[in-house]
């Protein structure tokens, strides 16, 4: 090989590595000497990155009715490294502080982050705001960054639509979206949506100079990125039915939930005593809150999916259709009652006419009756073991949504509970019980749990003859009706649908039966509207019972399923059967008809908060 | 010269020390002994050693490859590291040597000719193996540095056009990224008239083919339009092309001009090239290569996001200014601002504290560090010597341009480290046994 050769390559080579590391030195110095905006970055650490709130998305109610919009707010951010000298009497008089808040504010910042902005002041109002942006320039390290607050404009549905707050170590571990002073839902709606109505945060680049004063966007906002908007949710609840509910239920303590039967759409949630949803927004919700949970009433809690009540006698219709289903019992048999079932510890039964049919039965509501049906179905001879037949009664109750949550979207939903075999295996002991001991189950009482949102649900199936569609609370978010498709699916019951014509007839007969025939919710009629319902009295330990009334409407080609309990108020018929009725009749007929005007003032006027205490 | 080498070498010893006394914990105090003492046994084995075991080590080294995939641990989403008792080793770095003495046993054989086929397939495969092994690894920045083994192979006779045609691709694959397709074959065929008229003079026939082709071009998309066809841009920018490239085949024929047949190939080859890299981009890349690049050629950015760390360690290289911030008065540094800035982006402590002065200093002695082997390499009288020390040179080269090209924004992030600056044992062993195989080399050189 010719020595030039190599020779040339020997400098090419180096010449290679010459040139690269030339244009490495060249953008070091546009880097390090030339360009002023790294330098100016890290000599005041920081580019200010200003993030940019996406308005968190609104929620309407199925008519389009605004439940939940946004307003303006400022909160006022510190940057510790760049504070300087600044005048603090007049900083203090604008902002109506005290200047030990001032310094303890500082401090905290401090602590918090020498570099990170943080909040000095929460939400300070619109005429502030004006007042301290003209003079922000005299305070250095201070800058207010814009925010948005919840406004509920008919201030109802607190529980359903739930609140807003701010997130805490946890939840910024947890998820890394979020950053300190973020908001995100806590409970309700805002909870389970919040994804979809936070949209998600944008951030803006600025370059700052020493004096704290934007000098315009860094690189040209190639590294801005813009926030993209929540979206609305348009909910399934009927705004004017939810505040008529709230009104009817003011005084008293329970819970109402209405559902349109072929759709799973819940029209009203009410939990009463509720809240207005206003008082847990900006700077007064901790007190507010510290407040309301300190309540013994206990405002805060849901109890429509929350509180668990034995049904009562409104599970008659339950254990009827798995009587039908079963075969242990035809539409035609009938049995006699004088007034209790008198086998074992005994049930006793209020006076009706006698022997009864079942759809009478349903009507004058027969505890007798149920005991029987009860007894065929757990001692049905075609099982070997009371284990069997009380597997199957369960099997069939829980295909009615009991005992388990029914996954509406909302948050904490409890699964309420239906007894097991080794429940009382361990009560008693094995072998050591039959349908005797348990017999309190055939009218509702015992060791039956149920949400009133089940309740609702149940109602629904038995309005649509046999299935029901999961209950939900929004109809559409954003543009798309489509929300989920489990809505959708219909839920069959293990009772087949021809069964469910008796109940419905049984239900209406209870309701619109004629006077003295032993109809147990005359009270529930409503004019022009065939109302089929089923009372209940749900008995609790800690008290009066409480007063249950599920009822849907119209017999045929039903528009809602309800449930109502009433804590305390007794007999079903007289509280839960009207709150019912009416809450028909306002959502089928808009108005309330004028001879029903006392009924509607009697259930305003009531007062059933006390009746607790009394016993106690 | 002997005594230069050492000095060069022991003064990048002695610089990493400096920063990592301080800077760094224990650790890397133990690992830098350990080196000294590999340093040892390196310079105490006879030197024929190396070129009889070349071929083992390779052979070593590829199984600890293959054991590190099946086996090891995984840090960082790279199978790469091999977990023995306390300490664990990342044959990846072990792999380069051994596969620079293989690859001068090979070309230092008698009568071994670099344009055979049967020479560039053992190379391939020689080079090759260890790069799909650590790629298989999930470490794509020590894979890559196989590919610096182009120099060596340019210094031992092959062509000089194999370095320009890498760095046109390399120019194509950015154009194609940057700009679209279409501007590209514009670009593409722009630069093969320029090349024709540049090498023949003819510029008139250059004109009328040009002239012709983009007319033909110009008539189809005029007949798209007016006739509302929709024809996709394929259809008037290749098009012309069929019917050009046999006319201009015609036209060589006739002419006898025969790099013209050449000059086809280079566009076909062009226009394969940027759909091909058009594809794997979008198509084959993990989203995480994908959005360096873009960061890179500022397609996209997010500097909170995957832009980060380039974005942070411009900010601290760029606010040390000319002089620097002083000897560990770094704050974007110090708060951490930086991730990784032990490892991968160690440089931005030197370009924060040190300011563009030690930037430059750094890079100047990385500089004369290459340089120097070069001369070291090229006084040897085997041919052994001479191409392992071409493949020591390359190997620092790549990893010196490489990561502080991507501390500033001229590279893409991959992760490797700078050669006695990073915090890591293996890396630091790794280079030591590099460069001390080749001064014992030299200490031995018949004189
Ligand atoms: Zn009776």
């Amino acid at each position: 090989m010719p020595l030039n050769i190599s020779t040339d390559k020997k400098f090419i080579i180096a010449g290679i590595m010459a040139l690269v590391f030339v244009v490495v030195i060249v953008k070091l110095f546009l880097l390090q000497v030339i360009d002023p905006s790294y330098k100016l970055s890290a000599s005041n650490n920081v580019l200010r990155y200003v993030t940019q709130y996406p308005a968190r998305g609104l929620i309407y109610d199925r008519n389009g009715d605004l439940l939940v919009y946004n307003q303006a707010a400022y909160d006022l951010m510190v940057a510790p490294n760049q504070l300087s000298k600044f005048d603090s009497t007049d900083f203090c008089n604008i902002l109506g502080i005290t200047r030990e808040f001032l310094e303890k504010g500082i401090k905290d910042a401090k602590r918090y982050s020498y570099y990170k902005p943080s909040i000095f002041l929460k939400q300070i109002s619109a005429e502030t705001y004006a007042v301290l942006q003209e003079k922000l320039f005299k305070f250095p390290g201070f800058y207010v960054q814009a925010r948005t607050l919840r406004t509920y404009p008919r201030k109802t549905a607190g529980h359903l639509l739930g609140y807003v707050g701010e997130v805490d170590e946890n939840i910024m571990k947890s998820k890394p979206y979020y950053q300190m002073g973020d908001y995100i839902g806590i409970s309700g709606l805002e909870k389970s949506y919040e994804e979809e109505l936070r949209g998600s945060k944008g951030v803006f680049i600025y370059l700052v100079d020493v004096h704290n004063r934007i000098k315009g966007s860094y690189a040209d906002g190639r590294y801005d990125s813009t926030a993209v908007l929540g979206k609305d949710i348009t909910s399934t609840l009927d705004a004017d039915l939810q505040e008529y509910g709230e009104r009817l239920m003011q005084n008293k303590i329970g819970s109402v939930v209405a559902i349109e039967p072929s759709t799973g759409e819940v029209l009203a949630m009410i939990s009463s005593p509720t809240y207005d949803p206003e008082l847990l927004v900006g700077r007064p919700r901790t007190t507010n809150y510290r407040t309301l949970q300190a309540d013994t009433l206990n405002p805060l809690f849901n109890r429509a999916i929350m509180a668990l009540y034995p049904p009562g006698s409104t599970f008659k219709i339950v254990n009827a259709l798995i009587g039908l289903e079963e075969g242990v019992v035809a539409p035609t048999t009938k049995y006699s009652c004088d007034g209790g079932y008198r086998v074992g510890r005994g049930v006793g039964c209020h006076s009706h006419s006698s022997p009864l049919d079942l759809v009478h039965a349903i009507q004058a509501s027969c505890n007798t009756y149920f005991c029987h049906v009860f007894r065929n179905i757990l001692d049905n001879s075609a099982y070997k073991s009371i284990e069997v037949g009380f597997t199957k009664w369960k099997g069939h109750v829980e295909s009615f949504g009991f005992g388990n949550k029914l996954n509406i979207d909302l948050p904490n939903e409890l699964r309420g509970s239906v007894p097991t075999i080794s429940f009382y295996d361990r009560y008693f002991r094995k072998g050591g019980w039959s349908s005797l001991t348990i017999i309190s189950l055939s009218i509702g009482q015992g060791e039956l749990g149920t949400t009133p949102l089940q309740m609702a649900n149940m109602t629904a199936a038995i309005a649509n003859r046999g299935y029901y569609l999961t209950p939900h609370v929004v109809k559409k978010v954003g543009n798309d009706t489509i929300v989920d498709s489990r809505f959708k699916i219909k839920h069959y019951t293990s009772v087949d649908s021809t069964w469910f014509n008796y109940l419905a007839d049984g239900m209406d007969l209870a309701v619109n039966g004629a006077p003295g025939s032993g109809s147990t919710a005359r009270i529930a009629a409503i004019n022009g509207i065939t109302v089929c319902g089923k009372t209940g009295t749900s008995q609790n330990p800690h008290g009066n019972d409480h007063s249950v009334f599920v009822a849907f409407a119209p017999k045929e080609n039903p528009k809602i399923a309800i449930a109502v309990y009433v804590e305390n108020a007794g007999f079903g018929a007289t509280w839960a059967a009207p709150i019912a009725s009416l809450m028909i009749e306002k959502y089928l007929k808009d108005t309330i008809a004028p001879n029903r005007i006392w009924l509607e003032q009697r259930m305003l006027d009531a007062v059933i908060i006390d009746r607790r205490a009394k016993k106690k | 010269m002997g005594w230069a080498n050492i000095y060069a070498a022991v003064y990048s010893e002695e610089h990493s020390s400096i920063f990592d006394f301080t800077q760094r914990y224990g650790m890397q105090l133990v690992w830098i002994g350990a080196a000294v003492v590999l340093a040892l046994l390196v310079m105490a084995m006879d030197s024929r050693f190396y070129f009889v075991f070349a071929n083992f080590i390779y052979a070593a080294m590829i199984m600890l490859l293959v054991t590190a995939l099946l086996f090891g641990t995984e840090v960082n989403g790279s199978r790469s590291w091999i977990q023995m008792g306390p300490i664990r080793i990342q044959p990846a770095e072990f792999a380069k040597f051994a596969t620079a003495l293989a690859l001068a046993k090979l070309m230092s054989k008698y009568g071994f000719k670099i344009h055979q086929f049967k020479s560039i397939a053992t190379i391939a495969f020689l080079v090759i193996t260890p790069a799909l092994l650590i790629l298989l690894q999930n470490d794509t920045g020590s894979a890559l540095v196989y590919s610096s083994f182009i120099l060596v192979l340019y210094r031992e006779g092959l062509t000089g056009w194999i370095l320009v045609f890498m760095v046109f691709m390399v120019l194509l694959f950015i154009l194609v990224l940057v700009y679209n397709i279409p501007v590209i074959l514009m670009l593409l065929f722009a630069l093969t008239l320029f090349l024709f008229v540049f090498i023949s003079g003819r510029y008139r026939d250059a004109i009328r083919f040009g002239v012709g082709i983009i007319g033909i071009g110009v008539v189809i998309y005029g007949a798209s339009e007016f006739f509302n066809l929709n024809l996709s841009w394929h259809y008037f920018l290749l098009l012309p092309l069929v019917v050009g490239i046999p006319i201009a085949i015609v036209y060589a024929f006739i002419n006898r001009l025969r790099y013209i047949y050449l000059l086809v190939l280079f566009t076909l080859t062009g226009i394969f090239f940027s759909f091909s890299v058009d594809y794997v981009f979008h198509n084959i890349l993990d989203t995480h290569h994908q959005k360096r690049i873009n960061d890179l050629l500022g397609i996209e950015s997010d500097p909170l996001g995957w832009g980060y760390n380039v974005n942070q360690s411009k900010i601290a290289i760029g606010s040390g200014g000319f002089w620097g911030k002083g000897y560990l008065k770094g704050t974007q540094t110090k708060f951490n601002f930086v991730p990784e800035q032990s490892t991968d982006f160690i440089f931005c402590t030197v370009g924060e504290e040190w300011g563009f002065v030690g930037t430059t200093v750094v890079v100047a002695l990385f500089l004369m560090l290459l340089i120097r082997i070069i001369r070291v390499a090229e006084r040897q009288r085997e041919s052994f010597a001479r191409i392992y020390g071409y493949g020591v040179a390359s190997i620092l080269f790549f990893h010196i341009a490489v990561n502080i090209g991507m501390t500033i924004g001229l590279f893409p992030v991959i992760g490797i480290p700078l050669p006695f600056f990073s915090y890591g044992g293996s890396s630091l062993w790794a280079f030591t046994v590099l460069l001390f195989i080749l001064l014992k080399l030299d200490s031995t050189r018949l004189g």
